[in-house]
């Protein structure tokens, strides 16, 4: 059994230790706000927070959080930046389909969380590993600026 | 507001009228489409469903329920949907809810004549038939409520969900849903004038939204069903190729492998997640006979396409005779890739086949056509296949496709338990639907005053109505996707000639976003700033003139040039280039302003896009999948192709199918014309006019003209 605090609580997962985190996220513990879209750390669907930091669930084992803290979307109405960048999502009306937006929204509060203000420069640095193919990059990158300044205000 | 595509048939039933008082309205859509036949051929015996045919329900608490039958894949269908039933209802747009239809007719599109979602056809199929279901709900209560009251219904009026009547009598909707229940449903009621309309045209915010933020929205690869098994599998690495032999020893021995089964389609690992999934099909030894497609090659498609447009074609549109004699001559060969459609969300579906039902969940646009397909796998008629309609991430035409359906029906039937099949990335991109490769030749004729005289233009491509079923001959050799965009071009030639080579390299075409318009429009508007060119008239100033009995074209065109500033001066190497289309009831105009960089790569600065699609149900939309369909067309414009070798497809992945990302991606402005045209579609005209109007900028800014793709 491995141990990880998700989302703040302590859980204990039966998956092999080289599962990926997303699997164990999705299968095991019935996350699915965590989206699996390309299985190599090159679309960013699955981006969470190990530590406070971005990763790609899809290539992380779960040995490798062992004793960590992990935080998925399903988490980030319950904190500040993550209130803060769902209510810019609404009302700038980013998502299409939807499927890529978990995985901005992690990105883009790794990004506020050490850069409270970010130019157009820091956003592309930050964002560009997440893929969208419905096209809402401006959509996403206007709502980092709003949900910035809401923070700021 | 809120959305459940996860709401079953069973659960719908006991909502409605006969078990809750709730008051429910339906009608039967009228069908007439050009593939009313082919979806009939598609759909045999086709349930006839349960009755009424509903539209809306509402609860004797007030809350509104919109049912739809459309499939939401980011186009903001379900937002549409709502709300042109609840303009007409004068519903308090806060008690609106929506919820995704099971599989009946009286949900066909009316455009398609089964139940499909594609083609940009949401809104010009459903724009009335929506609103009367509204309108007809209101006149009913409005109905109830003066025969409570005692007055004529002509003294009373709505708003936000209440009945208003004289002497300050007023009742809410919820209040009325038993005595207007028992009233017959008017036919044909009255619609609004819509300068009263308070909710289309305004841009309210999408219901589906909230669900998308904080990861509650429910796709297909979500499902979670009791005893659900994950599949695998390794799917035919060649079109047509069969299996020799299968070694599932190792497979078999990895801890939480369930099963192994063989189908026509490949062999699955049935695990019980995916991860185990993935390593026990990675483990599976499976050999294929590749058959006749072995060899195939992209070269070799590419030189079958080119030698097709040396050959004459069927005559898709002939005017005047282009053999008159001219000054000067432009010849152009273009060529457009294979091309994926690359959902974000990877093609997967959840079957439960059992003795005497079977119920699938499935990111589905063919809901419809897929209950036949599964009625025929199955053995069952077709009302006792429920399909579950989940939210969709992405579409693109990619999921109008049974694939998915199929496989994971016959995974369910052999293993006897639910079974969610789940494309890798890998396997979704060498899933062989791709927008076709297609070739296109020009010749165009100028007099000695630079006029133009003659355009010929061959497209060699193969037959997309064939390879969806759709037709099993060409009516007089025509394929309409393969010439869609040139054939149907709105410039005044005087002598004008457009054939079809049909060529089938053995890839089988399917539908893309814009389907025939994505690869021709950048074609025939690329071709015609050559002629431009050649003529030495200004590419904005040309187009006007071939499109003087073009009002709504050539509003666009000037609009999206005032908006650009076109013929204003540019920052040092910015230069512009502007493209046009009308497609799928709708007219776009763009112009790109594009940078070289250093290693010659265009970078693209800026897109001005002008719309007339007609009266705007929700502007916000429009604007975002104007945006959207931008960013589609630059990606393939700067980025994707599928290449083949040896009959197997090169790229795997995002690594090596690369699409477009927020670092390269350009400011882009919408301008919508303001009209009461009827509602024209939305969903793909953005996207063919953004390669040309790039390329056409490349050209003013290198004077090369690109005619293949990607750049």
């Amino acid at each position: 059994m491995i141990s990880l605090s998700l989302n703040g609580k302590t859980v204990q997962l039966s998956a092999t230790p080289d599962t990926p985190l997303l699997w164990a996220l999705r299968d095991e513990l019935g996350y699915t706000g965590t989206k699996f879209g390309c299985g190599i750390s090159a679309c960013g669907a699955c981006t969470v927070h190990v530590d406070g930091k971005p990763v790609r669930a899809c290539v992380t084992a779960l040995e490798a959080v062992a004793g960590k803290q992990v935080t998925t979307i399903e988490a980030m109405g319950s904190n500040r930046i993550g209130q803060a960048l769902q209510a810019a999502w609404i009302r700038n009306d980013v998502p299409q389909c939807g499927y890529c937006q978990s995985g901005q929204i992690m990105s883009a509060a790794a990004l506020l969380a050490r850069n409270p203000k970010p130019n157009d420069i820091d956003i592309d640095e930050a964002m560009r590993r997440n893929l969208c193919r419905c096209g809402t990059y401006n959509r996403i990158r206007a709502a980092i600026k709003d949900a910035a300044a809401t923070l700021g205000a | 507001m809120s959305t459940n595509p996860f709401t079953t048939r069973r659960e719908f039933l006991k909502g409605s009228a006969a078990t809750t008082g709730a008051l429910v309205i339906g009608f039967t859509l009228p069908v007439s489409s050009r593939f009313a036949q082919a979806a009939a051929a598609a759909e045999p015996g086709q349930a006839t469903g349960f009755a009424p045919n509903a539209f809306l329900r509402i609860a004797p608490d007030g809350q509104v329920t919109v049912i739809c039958g459309l499939s939401e894949m980011g186009q903001g269908v379900h937002m549409g949907i709502a709300s042109l039933v609840a303009e007409e209802l004068d519903a308090d747009w806060k008690s609106v809810k929506l919820e995704q239809a099971p599989v009946d007719k009286a949900y066909n599109n009316p455009l398609f004549g089964m139940q499909a979602t594609g083609g940009s056809t949401a809104i010009r199929g459903h724009y009335e038939p929506m609103r009367k279901a509204g309108a007809a709900a209101r006149e009913m209560l409005v109905a109830a409520a003066a025969g409570n009251w005692g007055v004529d219904a002509a003294a009373c009026r709505t708003q936000d969900g209440r009945v208003m009547g004289p002497d300050g009598k007023s009742a809410g909707y919820g209040e009325l849903v038993a005595a207007a229940s028992k009233l017959p449903v008017p036919q044909n009621p009255g619609l609004k004038d819509p300068k009263d309309f308070r909710i289309l045209g305004k841009g309210l915010t999408r219901i589906d939204t909230p669900a998308k933020v904080d990861g509650s929205a429910g796709f297909g690869i979500d499902v979670k069903v009791p005893g659900l098994l994950t599949a695998v599998m390794v799917h035919a690495p060649v079109p047509g190729a069969t299996i020799v032999s299968v070694d599932d020893a190792a497979a078999k021995a990895i801890p939480g492998v369930r099963r192994v089964v063989q189908i026509p389609q490949g062999v699955a690992v049935l695990a019980d997640g995916y991860w185990t999934a993935l390593k026990g099909r990675d483990a599976l030894v499976v050999k294929w006979n590749d058959g006749a497609l072995g060899s195939l090659s992209s070269a070799g498609i590419s030189k079958l396409l080119t030698d097709a447009t040396t050959r004459p074609g069927a005559v898709a549109r002939n005017e005047g005779d282009v053999s008159v004699a001219v000054a000067k001559t432009i010849e152009a060969v273009y060529e457009a890739p294979y091309l994926a459609h690359a959902c974000m969300e990877p093609m997967n579906c959840t079957a439960w086949v059992r003795a005497g039902a079977a119920e699938v969940w499935a990111p589905t646009q063919g809901p419809g056509p897929h209950q036949g397909i599964i009625a025929q796998l199955t053995g069952l008629a077709p009302e006792q296949v429920q399909v579950h309609t989940t939210y969709l991430g992405g579409g693109f035409g990619r999921r109008f496709a049974p694939d998915f359906v199929i496989a994971s029906t016959l995974l369910s039937k052999a293993a006897g338990v639910p079974v969610k099949l789940v494309y890798t990335r890998e396997d979704d991109m060498r899933a062989w639907f791709y927008r076709p490769a297609s070739v296109t030749r020009f010749t165009a004729g100028l007099d000695a005053a630079g006029n133009p005289v003659s355009l010929t233009a061959r497209v060699a491509s193969p037959a997309l109505s064939i390879a969806a079923g759709f037709a099993t001959e060409l009516p007089k050799g025509i394929d309409e996707a393969a010439v869609e965009g040139i054939a149907d071009m709105l410039y005044a030639f005087p002598n004008l000639r457009v054939e079809y080579a049909r060529a089938e390299p053995g890839i089988p075409p399917w539908f893309w976003r814009s389907v025939g318009h994505s690869q021709n429009v950048y074609f025939i508007e690329a071709f015609i700033d050559e002629i431009a060119a050649a003529a030495g008239k200004d590419p904005v100033e040309f187009r006007r003139s071939l499109l003087a009995r073009q009002p709504r074209l050539r509003g666009v065109l000037d609009l999206a040039a005032q908006k650009a500033g076109w013929g204003s001066p540019l920052p040092q190497g910015v230069h512009r280039g502007v493209a046009i289309t009308n497609c799928f009831g709708s007219f776009v105009a763009q112009v790109a302003e594009v940078s070289m960089n250093a290693n010659g790569k265009p970078r693209v600065q800026r897109i001005v896009a002008a719309v007339d699609c007609g009266r705007t149900v929700n502007p916000d939309v429009i604007h975002r999948q104007v945006e959207g369909a931008v960013v589609f067309g630059l990606s393939a414009a700067l980025h994707e192709k599928i290449t083949v070798r040896n009959g197997r497809v090169e790229q795997s992945n995002f690594n090596d199918y690369p699409m477009l990302r927020m670092d390269e991606m350009p400011r882009v402005e919408v301008h919508i014309v303001p009209s009461t045209e009827a509602p024209g579609g939305i969903g793909e005209p953005g996207l063919p006019p953004a390669t040309p109007a790039v390329i056409n900028a490349i050209f003013a800014a290198t004077g090369k003209r690109v005619r293949t793709l990607p750049i």
